[in-house]
């Protein structure tokens, strides 16, 4: 099962479109914070985006630490989310040791389900959906 | 949040305290200038001076902030220290979108904070912060600052001014997130007039969009139209920046002073130029995947052994026209060094070059000597510009003070009153004949985006009064609307009439949908008697002689065809403005 990446991040001209987009058509939300891809600006010595996201653990951290069954282990990284099953513990968001999961003010996590419908709204082709998380910089080299 | 009502946040900032109101008024005043009139008429005091602590500071989002692409804009309204009326200003950034998920539709900001403060609002949070330590910290130093002191990064906005707001000058913009303002019209001032050096917009919330497909499938469409049509290729390709080389070609590009309105020098500062030189990267306002934001780089070396420095300036057709060809500066890197202190000095970098311009020309035919000027100022010489614009920004000496209030109340007191290129306020860069000349004069911003009297004065050969007239007051009706929505301006050829309605409809403004003529034309005539009511009166513009002096490619002015232009607008305005009061006393 094929993953989504952010390979191209430093084309990013924080439009916020893939957010909105994973908000508008996952979730059914107006928003750029409940959903599975979020867009930071980098800050630091460099200057540009960052794109918040989950990266396809396998085995995942955050399903390992929910306690419900709500988030399991998805095939190729990541996991699969049953809402109807969570209890808004907040186990998830915890244990992902790179911010990926966003929780809202009733602790409802948000994660990136690797669908990739995110990818067509980025004007700049940031994001791609593939076979495996490559590093960033062999999809550089590979584009 | 799609509701009936609006939902405004007013912090007073005498008291510390904020108030969220519930207001009616949304099928007449939508959103956006509608809304922001809306406001000006509760809180404002027209009798009452700019600076009046009671006077309000306005920002205003529209009924399809964030649902759609584009409508990512927000409009600033409030009495303006150029000229002590009710003005508006506009800008992007994440602004709009902030304050949609700060779910607000208007932030309203009263009274005087006791010190230097930063005023911080969101979803579920109102707090105000000494900030004392930030006074005097220009634009860039301040904005760094608060990126570190308050949560949010990447959702939130922040708005903050430079020494220009905090000394009064009339040419102060507000910064919006590094590489948007509100530039036009002293906002700038009327922030630090109330001593408040920043504001922070952090939105966090999330709303439910309608269940049937109808919404998502247009907005599909409608992003279809922005990224993948040639509608808005201009604004992603070279950016705004490309009108240089059209207009100089033209006879229509005001360089030294507008006294020429073309150079062949143009080869250093054309789109081109600046793309194939200077771009560094490309960005976006938050909502809007077009991304004409064009952030140039400048290097400076600043010690022997290679040493150097660089440093990342937004650039767009108008700076380049106020900090390059009006000054005579033509390299590209150069112009971005004056800009880059105009930014960080937080002026209005149009009204501020434009100013300049006239100094130089002042200083040139001796009515101002380096006594006042500080420097040698000659045009072509950017670094002495780049000086000038740090004593303007500043406001180092009598004149620079001066200087800031505007280039014709500098002339009024030193000379030169016939050369000083103001319309309204200091002009935007077309010099494309009379219908532009009127239109800036005397339109609701000054700005060239009150109307597209430039675009007139390129498709009409004709000298037909009644006919000009009629365009600029439809053609502003048509805008009103999309400043209610509020759209970015750059949309207009996406968004139509019918687009729109259609967008409304989508997301359950159904009964919004359909009344373009009937509201925008309300909203159009409360503004102008806003306007008035704050004094304005247009009849007694004038027009320098500079403009009547101009070649274009259609030959030289015609001074009768402009004064027939001044008298048949102005009466147009008044008119216009006798309408909402006369509905006002009906009601």
């Amino acid at each position: 099962m094929k993953i989504l990446t952010t390979p191209h991040m430093e084309r990013c001209i924080g439009c916020y479109s893939c957010s909105l987009a994973c908000a508008r058509l996952v979730h059914q939300n107006l928003s750029w914070l409940t959903g599975g891809i979020r867009i930071k600006s980098s800050g630091g010595l460099s200057t540009g985006f960052t794109a918040i996201t989950c990266l396809a653990c396998d085995p995942a951290p955050c399903a390992a630490a929910c306690p419900t069954g709500a988030f399991s282990q998805r095939k190729g990284g990541g996991v699969k989310v049953k809402k109807d099953l969570c209890i808004h513990c907040g186990e998830c968001a915890e244990a992902c040791p790179v911010d990926a999961i966003y929780l809202d003010n009733t602790s409802t996590p948000f994660v990136c389900i690797h669908c990739g419908r995110c990818v067509d709204y980025c004007p700049h082709a940031c994001l791609e959906m593939t076979a495996t998380a490559l590093t960033d910089t062999a999809k550089e080299v590979a584009s | 949040m799609i509701r009936d009502h609006f939902r405004v946040l007013a912090v007073d900032l005498s008291s510390g305290r904020g108030n969220v109101l519930t207001l009616d008024g949304r099928e007449t005043y939508i959103g956006g200038s509608g809304l922001a009139a809306l406001l000006f008429d509760k809180f404002g005091q027209p009798d009452q001076p700019w600076d009046a602590p009671e006077q309000p500071l306005i920002f205003t989002i529209g009924p399809l902030t964030g649902y759609f692409p584009l409508m990512s804009k927000t409009v600033c309204a409030f009495k303006s220290p150029y000229h002590d009326q009710y003005a508006e200003s506009h800008a992007g950034g994440r602004s709009a979108l902030a304050l949609r998920f700060a779910d607000l539709d208007a932030l309203v900001v009263t009274g005087k904070a006791p010190t230097p403060a930063c005023l911080a609002v969101g979803n579920h949070h109102i707090d105000i912060q000494d900030v004392h330590y930030l006074w005097g910290q220009n634009v860039d130093a301040a904005g760094k600052m608060l990126r570190r002191m308050y949560p949010g990064s990447g959702h939130r906005s922040i708005l903050r001014i430079g020494p220009a707001g905090e000394t009064g000058s009339a040419m102060a913009g507000i910064n919006v997130d590094t590489y948007r303002h509100f530039g036009r019209l002293g906002g700038g001032a009327v922030m630090g007039a109330k001593n408040l050096k920043g504001i922070v917009i952090e939105g966090d919330a999330a709303f439910s969009l309608p269940a049937d497909k109808a919404y998502r499938k247009l907005f599909e469409d409608v992003y279809a139209r922005m990224t993948t049509t040639d509608m808005m290729s201009k604004y992603h390709n070279l950016g705004t920046a490309a009108n240089l080389a059209s207009l100089n070609e033209l006879k229509a590009l005001p360089w030294r002073n507008l006294q020429q309105t073309s150079d062949p020098a143009i080869d250093g500062v054309t789109g081109e130029r600046f793309a194939d030189d200077t771009l560094l990267r490309n960005a976006a306002c938050a909502g809007c995947p077009v991304g004409c934001i064009h952030v140039g780089f400048m290097r400076e070396k600043f010690m022997a052994e290679n040493q150097y420095l660089y440093r990342q300036v937004a650039y767009d057709y108008e700076p380049i026209f106020a900090a390059g060809t009006m000054l005579g500066v033509t390299d590209a890197f150069a112009v971005l060094g004056i800009m880059d202190v105009a930014e960080k000095m937080g002026l209005d970098v149009m009204s501020a070059g434009v100013a300049l311009a006239w100094a130089a020309e002042a200083l040139e035919k001796g009515l101002i000597s380096e006594k006042e000027a500080i420097l040698s100022l000659k045009f072509g010489d950017a670094q002495a510009f780049r000086q000038a614009m740090h004593h303007l920004g500043k406001g180092t000496n009598d004149f620079y003070r001066l200087l800031g209030q505007g280039a014709l109340k500098a002339a009024a007191e030193y000379g030169g009153e016939e050369f000083a290129c103001v319309l309204g306020q200091e002009m935007a860069g077309y010099a494309t004949g009379e219908v532009y000349y009127a239109a800036q004069a005397l339109g609701f911003r000054h700005s060239h985006l009150d109307t597209g009297g430039y675009s007139y004065d390129q498709k009409h050969d004709d000298q037909n009064v009644d006919k000009a007239v009629a365009f600029l007051v439809e053609d502003e009706r048509e805008r009103v609307w999309l400043t209610s929505m509020v759209s970015c301006l750059f949309a207009r050829k996406v968004y139509s009439g019918e687009l729109l309605d259609e967008c409304l409809q989508s997301v359950g403004y159904d009964r919004l949908a359909g009344q373009m003529a009937a509201c925008s034309a309300g909203i159009q005539a409360k503004r102008w008697q806003l306007r008035m009511a704050t004094g304005y009166r247009p009849k007694q513009i004038t027009i320098p002689k500079r403009f009547h002096e101009l070649t274009t490619w259609k030959g030289k002015t015609d001074p009768a065809y402009l004064d027939a232009l001044l008298t048949a607008y102005a009466t147009a305005i008044t008119d216009l403005a006798q309408t909402a009061s006369s509905e006002g006393k009906e009601s």
